[in-house]
C-alpha cells in the first residue's frame, strides 16, 4: 500500500509565486517597466552624488538655458554646464529634475503603503465579520467614495496646509495622508467582496474547525487567497498616487518650494513657456515615462498574477 | 460502566430563516465511549452533518443556533464553553474531516504549512519540530515521499492524496474524537475503499473515536461498531452494526436497504426505493416523520410520534422508533425481505408525490393528509 521512494518520480518544484515571477519576466513590457523605475529609484537614491549641482543653488547670469542638443537646431543660449538647460532662475534643470524623482518615489510608496494599511483592515473586517461592523463600514466607505477624488485631496491640502501638519517634511506628509484618506476606498471594497466570495469556502470552515481563530483566519488563511487582486490593484494606485502628487504641485499647493518636484517644476517652468518650453516638457515628459514604466508593471503584475483577468 | 468520551442529550439545533425555522436537528441524544466507531446514516438534509458541526459548534450563526440540549465532551459541556475553549477543543480534541478534498485545502498554503498549523496552534510546537511531525503524519497516511512533497500545493495533489492529506490534518494532535462528513462521497470507488481501510486502521490504532457521518450503508458496513439512522432530524434506530443489518426495526432503514444492491442474495430483479420526499423540517409531519413514505403506516402514525424505545426479538441495546416493530406492534414478526408493504399505499405515496411536484410546493408539510385508507 505505502509505495517505496523510488517510484516517485522527479519533478521541479513551482510553487504559484514563482509561476506568476516566470510570466512576468517574460512580459517584455513590464521588465522594461521595472528596469525604468529601478533606474529612477536609483537616480532618486544616489541623487545627493549624482547630481551636477545643488538643486536650488542660483545662477543668475545663466538662466533659461536650453538643452545642449538645441546647438545643433541654432540656439545661441546652450551651455555645456548644463546638460539639460536651465530654469528661469539659472538653476540645473538635470539637477532638478534628479532630485525630483525622490518626491515622485516616495509619493509612489507612502501613501500606497497607508492606502493598503486602512484599506485591507476595513475591507477584511467588513467582510469578515458582515452584520453591522459590515455596515457601519460600507456606509463610511460609500461616504468617502461620494467625493469625486481630486477635488477632495485639493479641499484637504488647501485646508490643512497652514497647520502643524501640512508644515511636516516640506507639507509632503500632509500630502501622503490626504492621498491615502481618499484612495483606500476601492481597495477595501475589492478586498471586501474577496473575503465575501471565500470565506463560505470548505478551507475557510476547514480552519475553523481546526481551532484557528477569526483573526488567525483572516491573515493566513484568507490573506494569501486574495493576494493577488490586491498586489495588482497597488499596482495601480501608484502611478495614480504620482500624478495626483504633480497635478498637487502644479497647482501650487503640494510640497513646498524651493524642494524640486516634477509638477511644481511645469508650474514655474509655465510662466516662460512661451520664451523657452524646456523648463515645462522635461519634466512633464519624466512624468510621463515614469507613469508608463508604472502602468506596464502593473498591467504585467495583473496578467502574471491573474492569467484569467487576461482580457 | 466507563466515562463516555461523549454524550449527547436532546440536541436541537435550528435554522432562523425566512419561510420560518428550520428544526435540522431535533432532539438527537447518544454517547461513545473513547475509542468507538458510530456510524450516522442517514439521506441528505436528514441533520447527519448539522449535528456533527453542532458537536463542534461550528453552527454558522446566525442564521443557525444550537437551542437546547447538552453536548459533554470529556466532561465538559461544549455548549457553555467560552469561544477560546471551544477553539481550544477544535482541531486538538475533536478532529473533522470534510466531505470534499477538493475544496477542503486552501490552494494557497502548502501542505506542510497546513498541517503543521494545528501542530503550532494546539501543541505548541516550533515551526522544524512541526515540520518533522508533519512529515511522520503523511508518511503514516501514505503519502509517497512524504519529505519532497510538503512544499507542494494541494492542487499537486490527487482527490484521493487530498483526502489522505486531510486525515493527517484531522490526526495531527492526536484528537480523542473524529468527526468524517461523508469523506469518501467526493472521491472514486476504487480510492473510497482505500481512505476507509486508512480510516480504520488507524482509528484502531490511536484507539481514536470516530463518526462516520454517510448516506451509503455500505460505507459504514465494515467500519463501524454501532449505526444510528437519521430520519428528518431525528434518531430512527440505533443498534450494532451487525445487529441493524441482520436484522432491522424501523422501515425507513428497511427502505434504505432494499435500496443498496447486495452480492449475496439472489437477484430479484429491481432495486426498491423509498417512495416520496424527505419531510419538511420547517414543518414537520406530526406524527412519526416517517409516516408520510411509510407504506407499513396506520392511522397511530400519524397521530402521536413514537418514541425510541428498545424493540422486541432484538439485542439489548437495539432502539427503534416505530409503533409498527414496538411491543405489540403490527411489524413485530414482519420479514422485510419478503413483505414489502401494501402496494395500495406505495400508489397512495406516488400519488402525492406527483401532486406535490404539480402544485410546486405544497402548502405547510411537504405532503397534503390523503385520505386514511388502513392497511388490512
Amino acid at each position: 500500500m505505502q509505495p517505496a521512494d523510488s517510484t516517485v518520480f522527479a519533478r521541479k518544484q513551482r510553487s504559484l509565486w514563482r509561476d506568476a515571477l516566470w510570466r512576468l519576466f517574460r512580459n517584455r513590457a513590464a521588465v522594461m517597466g521595472m528596469v525604468v523605475i529601478a533606474l529612477a529609484a536609483l537616480v532618486a537614491i544616489t541623487a545627493q552624488v549624482v547630481a551636477p549641482y545643488d538643486p536650488v543653488q542660483q545662477n543668475t547670469p545663466k538662466q533659461l538655458m536650453e538643452p545642449i542638443w538645441t546647438r545643433f537646431f541654432g540656439s545661441r543660449f546652450t551651455d555645456s554646464a548644463y546638460l539639460l538647460g536651465s530654469d528661469e532662475l539659472g538653476r540645473d534643470i538635470l539637477t532638478r529634475l534628479m532630485y525630483g524623482s525622490r518626491v515622485s518615489l516616495v509619493v509612489g510608496i507612502v501613501p500606497v503603503a497607508m492606502v493598503f494599511i486602512i484599506g485591507a483592515t476595513i475591507g477584511m473586517l467588513s467582510g469578515y465579520v458582515g452584520g453591522w461592523v459590515d455596515n457601519v463600514l460600507m456606509r463610511f466607505t460609500d461616504v468617502v467614495y461620494a467625493f469625486p477624488d481630486l477635488l477632495f485631496v485639493i479641499i484637504i491640502v488647501a485646508t490643512l496646509r497652514n497647520t502643524d501638519l501640512g508644515l511636516v517634511m516640506d507639507g509632503l506628509l500632509l500630502i501622503f495622508v490626504a492621498l491615502a484618506i481618499v484612495s483606500w476606498v476601492g481597495l477595501a471594497r475589492l478586498i471586501r467582496g474577496q473575503v465575501l466570495s471565500l470565506k463560505h469556502r470548505e478551507f475557510i470552515e476547514a480552519a475553523r474547525a481546526m481551532g484557528a481563530s477569526p483573526v488567525r483566519i483572516m491573515l493566513k488563511h484568507l490573506f494569501p487567497n486574495i493576494l493577488a487582486p490586491v498586489i495588482v490593484s497597488i499596482a495601480f494606485a501608484v502611478p495614480g498616487a504620482m500624478l495626483t502628487e504633480a497635478t498637487l504641485s502644479f497647482l501650487g499647493i503640494g510640497v513646498r518650494p524651493p524642494t524640486p518636484t516634477w509638477g511644481a517644476m511645469i508650474n514655474e517652468g509655465f510662466v516662460v513657456f512661451s520664451t523657452t518650453p524646456w523648463p515645462v516638457l522635461l519634466p512633464a515628459f519624466c512624468i510621463s515615462i515614469v507613469l508608463l514604466a508604472c502602468t506596464f508593471v502593473g498591467d504585467g503584475l495583473r496578467d502574471a498574477l491573474d492569467p484569467r483577468m487576461k482580457i | 460502566m466507563a466515562q463516555q468520551l461523549l454524550e449527547v442529550k436532546d440536541l436541537k439545533t435550528q435554522f432562523f430563516t425566512r419561510d420560518g425555522v428550520v428544526r435540522a436537528v431535533d432532539g438527537v441524544s447518544f454517547e461513545l465511549e473513547a475509542g468507538e466507531t458510530l456510524g450516522l446514516v442517514g439521506e441528505s438534509g436528514c441533520g447527519k452533518s448539522v449535528t456533527a458541526l453542532s458537536l463542534m459548534r461550528l453552527i454558522p450563526q446566525p442564521p443557525g443556533r444550537i437551542v437546547q440540549g447538552s453536548i459533554i465532551f470529556d466532561g465538559q459541556d461544549v455548549l457553555k464553553m467560552d469561544d477560546d475553549e471551544v477553539r481550544g477543543i477544535r482541531g486538538n480534541n475533536i478532529a473533522m474531516i470534510f466531505q470534499d478534498p477538493m475544496t477542503s485545502l486552501n490552494p494557497v498554503l502548502t501542505i506542510s504549512r497546513q498541517i503543521s498549523e494545528a501542530l503550532e496552534l494546539h501543541l505548541k510546537m516550533d515551526k522544524s519540530e512541526a515540520r518533522k511531525r508533519t512529515v511522520e503524519l503523511l508518511d503514516l497516511v501514505g503519502i509517497p515521499g512524504a519529505k519532497k512533497r510538503l512544499d507542494d500545493y494541494p492542487h499537486q495533489f490527487s482527490g484521493g492524496m487530498r483526502q489522505r492529506v486531510m486525515i493527517a490534518m484531522a490526526l495531527s494532535c492526536n484528537p480523542k474524537l473524529i468527526l468524517a462528513d461523508e469523506p469518501t462521497t467526493a472521491l472514486d470507488v476504487t480510492i473510497q475503499a482505500q481512505i476507509l481501510d486508512l480510516l480504520k486502521n488507524l482509528a484502531r490504532e490511536f484507539r481514536t473515536a470516530f463518526i462516520l457521518i454517510t448516506h451509503d450503508l455500505g460505507v459504514v458496513a465494515g467500519m463501524t461498531q454501532r449505526i444510528h439512522v437519521m430520519y428528518g432530524g431525528k434518531i430512527v434506530e440505533k443498534a450494532d452494526t451487525t445487529e441493524l443489518f441482520a436484522n432491522p426495526k424501523m422501515p425507513y432503514t428497511w427502505g434504505l436497504l432494499r435500496s443498496i444492491p447486495r452480492l449475496d442474495e439472489k437477484r430479484k430483479g429491481k432495486l426498491l426505493p423509498i417512495e416520496g420526499l424527505p419531510p419538511d423540517l420547517i414543518a414537520p409531519p406530526p406524527g412519526c416523520r416517517f409516516e408520510p413514505r411509510c407504506q407499513y403506516r396506520r392511522d397511530v402514525c400519524k397521530e402521536k410520534e413514537p418514541e425510541l424505545r428498545h424493540i422486541p426479538n432484538a439485542k439489548p441495546d437495539h432502539e427503534a422508533r416505530c409503533w409498527g416493530t414496538q411491543e405489540g406492534g403490527w411489524l413485530v414478526d414482519t420479514d422485510w425481505h419478503r413483505e414489502i408493504g401494501d402496494t395500495r399505499v406505495i400508489e397512495e405515496i406516488k400519488q402525492e408525490v406527483a401532486q406535490v411536484t404539480l402544485e410546486g410546493t405544497a402548502p405547510g408539510a411537504g405532503t397534503p393528509p390523503p385520505p386514511p385508507s388502513p392497511v388490512n
